[in-house]
């Protein structure tokens, strides 16, 4: 296990430089993305470009500029933004407790609701609740989630004034602690909204998975030596058909911290990781771009390693 | 065929696996309905938006009528008010829909932009499907340091969050254009969305095609390919490609599905289809500051989406369940 967990930490390390090339080679190689143009403003002269160039060291080598970045970024802490030259790392870190507020929260409900779902229409296959979930879950699946939020936002809000709230800073803060019932209320529209593109496909995966276990011979075993149904669906059915569950949700949970939010907080308004990142697209900003990029890619490799961890965990047969 | 024709003699004749999968595809209400719903989107959108010009309006996708009238109900209205108001969905031929900030037709803008985000839609996923399944079946076939670079590369850009992936793409290919070699793109072609929602997804496709070459290429007909003398290209395109089809074609619906969802994001943050051309998601992140006095301009093209991307998930659900009733693949979208 030790060997394994090693391992992995190599190679997070590995993916995370070979990303942060790519990423660097991205807005440096591709023309139309010099920054020394943009950081001189709308009318430049010639000579404020060479010496915004020299100033901001553009005018090196670019393996030179890159390990310059990677030193402010990782060593001196101090890379700042090219567009209105704010510190990033801080404004990162003000936003991480917002992004893990709606990430983890929708995590919880999509699990929830997806796992409940599935089972439904797996144990009714066929009958006409299996049909109408499945319908509501392949909608589920089909809404773009920006939008979502944009009309329930305004439904609820501008229509039926339901929703007093136009600030999303929930008196505690960003954290459950203190004040839970006020972090949950004001998170409570943008966790559903998250939610419900994930909830539609845990419940597709969820029902297929419980079909192809169901037909299993230990199942049959089971039946046989007169157990309840209830008793074979939560001891023995259930337990293998969520394994799947587990690896989707560490990926899933991954990709929702190191993306998906790009989508939701605009709309809301959460000025967490991805309302900043969506502002730094805005402006072609690398030196952000660069750091949500590590940042997103973290997530996703972590929760990667943990899922194979939980994997080798639950079954063991993976454990060679 | 009778048993009288059985004992004269007669073979009987098997039904090939198309023609049993065209049986279980009829037979099922849900993916017939989605069939239908999908290809009256398609006739909307592309025979039906010049049509719908010629007949209700002659108004094209990008004519602006910000100090014109239209007649409602006897009373002549203007199509954007003072305020900047746009007039809103009534029953009437111009402007069924209601007009955008700059005075265009809604309607006529949904319609044209269909177009474009079912051809960005089709050709990502062509492309998409196209590279995953050389690179997955390059990589599951022959194995070795071809597949352990290839896989590589998946996994980076796996790893890789696919909005900031794309994102970044977008924004960088957008600003200079694209110039490999003597092939430009302009910045301002739709390849260039198409390029960026097709590679981001090579690795949803690659994947479970390297895992279905890898079982099947110990197989006896492979085998017995190579013992004739085939070359690596010929087993993959005359033994494998026929073995992988069915799930190439069920991944191909999916991701046509999620990549005009991607379509859609990627235009609500501005790093999409160019901003000139409607496309669904553009008219949404145009339309979405006025929502509050016109909310139409968001609520219409989202639900354009919404019914191709349900009917196309319902489709590719029902074709997996005819081609393949055993088989597993799943795209995430």
């Amino acid at each position: 296990m030790f060997q394994f967990l090693i391992r992995r930490l190599l190679g997070l390390v590995l993916v995370l430089f070979a990303i942060s090339v790519m990423v660097f080679v991205i807005f440096n190689v591709i023309p139309g993305g010099d920054p020394a143009l943009r950081l001189a403003g709308r009318h430049p002269t010639q000579q404020n470009i060479i010496q915004i160039r020299k100033q901001w060291g553009f005018d090196k080598p670019l393996y030179q500029q890159y390990a310059d970045m990677m030193d402010k970024l990782f060593i001196e802490r101090n890379l700042i933004s090219y567009q209105n030259q704010v510190q990033v790392i801080p404004t990162i870190e003000a936003g991480i407790p917002r992004t893990l507020s709606l990430a983890l929260g929708a995590g919880a409900i999509w699990l929830f609701f997806g796992v409940v779902i599935g089972v439904l229409s797996g144990v009714y296959q066929g009958r006409w609740l299996d049909r109408v979930l499945t319908v509501l879950a392949l909608t589920g699946v089909s809404i773009p989630i920006f939008w979502l939020g944009a009309v329930l936002l305004y439904l609820l809000t501008f229509q039926y004034h339901s929703l007093p709230i136009f600030s999303w800073i929930p008196p505690g803060g960003y954290s459950p602690i203190g004040h839970p019932l006020a972090w949950a209320e004001h998170l409570f529209l943008p966790w559903i909204v998250l939610a419900v593109v994930s909830i539609g496909f845990y419940a597709r995966v969820v029902r297929s998975s419980l079909l192809d276990v169901r037909s299993m011979d230990y199942v049959r075993t089971a039946r046989a030596k007169g157990l309840s149904s209830w008793r074979v669906l939560t001891r023995h059915t259930l337990r293998t058909a969520l394994i799947p569950v587990v690896t989707l949700f560490g990926l899933d949970l991954g990709a929702a911290i190191g993306g998906t939010v790009i989508l939701i907080e605009p709309i809301f308004g959460l000025e967490g990781v991805g309302q900043y990142a969506q502002a730094s697209v805005a402006n072609l900003d690398l030196p952000p771009l660069m750091a949500l990029t590590l940042y997103g890619a973290f997530f996703v490799v972590i929760f990667n390693a943990l899922v194979d961890v939980a994997y080798a965990w639950l079954d063991p047969r993976t454990r060679v | 065929m009778t048993l009288e024709a059985v004992q004269a003699g007669a073979t009987p004749t098997g039904r090939g696996g198309v023609a049993l999968a065209w049986r279980r595809f009829r037979r099922n209400p849900t993916a017939i309905g989605s069939a239908l719903v999908l290809l009256l989107v398609v006739l909307a959108c592309f025979p039906g938006a010049p049509l719908w010009v010629d007949v209700a309006c002659h108004h094209g996708p990008a004519f602006q009528n910000i100090n014109g009238y239209v007649t409602q109900n006897g009373h002549r209205v203007p199509v954007v008010a003072n305020d900047g108001t746009p007039i809103g969905p009534g029953w009437r031929a111009c402007y069924l829909l209601g007009a955008d900030a700059n005075g265009r037709d809604l309607m006529v803008r949904l319609l044209y932009g269909g177009r474009v985000s079912l051809e960005v839609g089709f050709a990502s996923a062509l492309v998409c499907v196209g590279l995953g399944l050389l690179i997955g079946m390059v990589s599951g076939y022959l194995g070795g340091f071809t597949d352990s670079i290839l896989s590589r590369l998946m996994d980076l850009i796996w790893a890789f969050p696919v909005y900031l992936l794309a994102v970044a793409l977008a924004t960088s290919l957008a600003l200079g254009g694209l110039a490999i070699g003597p092939l430009r793109v302009s910045s301002t072609s739709l390849a260039i969305p198409i390029l960026v929602i097709a590679v981001v997804y090579v690795p949803y496709v690659a994947r479970p095609i390297r895992g279905q070459v890898i079982s099947l290429r110990r197989m006896e007909f492979v085998e017995a390919a190579v013992a004739q003398g085939a070359g690596p290209v010929r087993v993959m395109i005359s033994e494998l490609t026929p073995n992988v089809a069915s799930m190439t074609l069920v991944m191909l619906t999916l991701i046509v599905a999620n990549n005009i969802l991607t379509e859609a994001a990627l235009s609500f943050l501005g790093v999409g289809v160019p901003i000139l051309t409607p496309s669904w998601g553009n008219i949404i992140q145009q339309g979405y500051n006025l929502i509050v006095t016109a909310p139409a301009l968001t609520i219409a093209p989202g639900i354009a989406i919404m019914l191709t991307v349900v009917s196309l998930n319902v489709l590719g659900d029902a074709l997996r369940d005819a081609l393949d009733p055993h088989s597993k693949v799943r795209v995430k979208v």
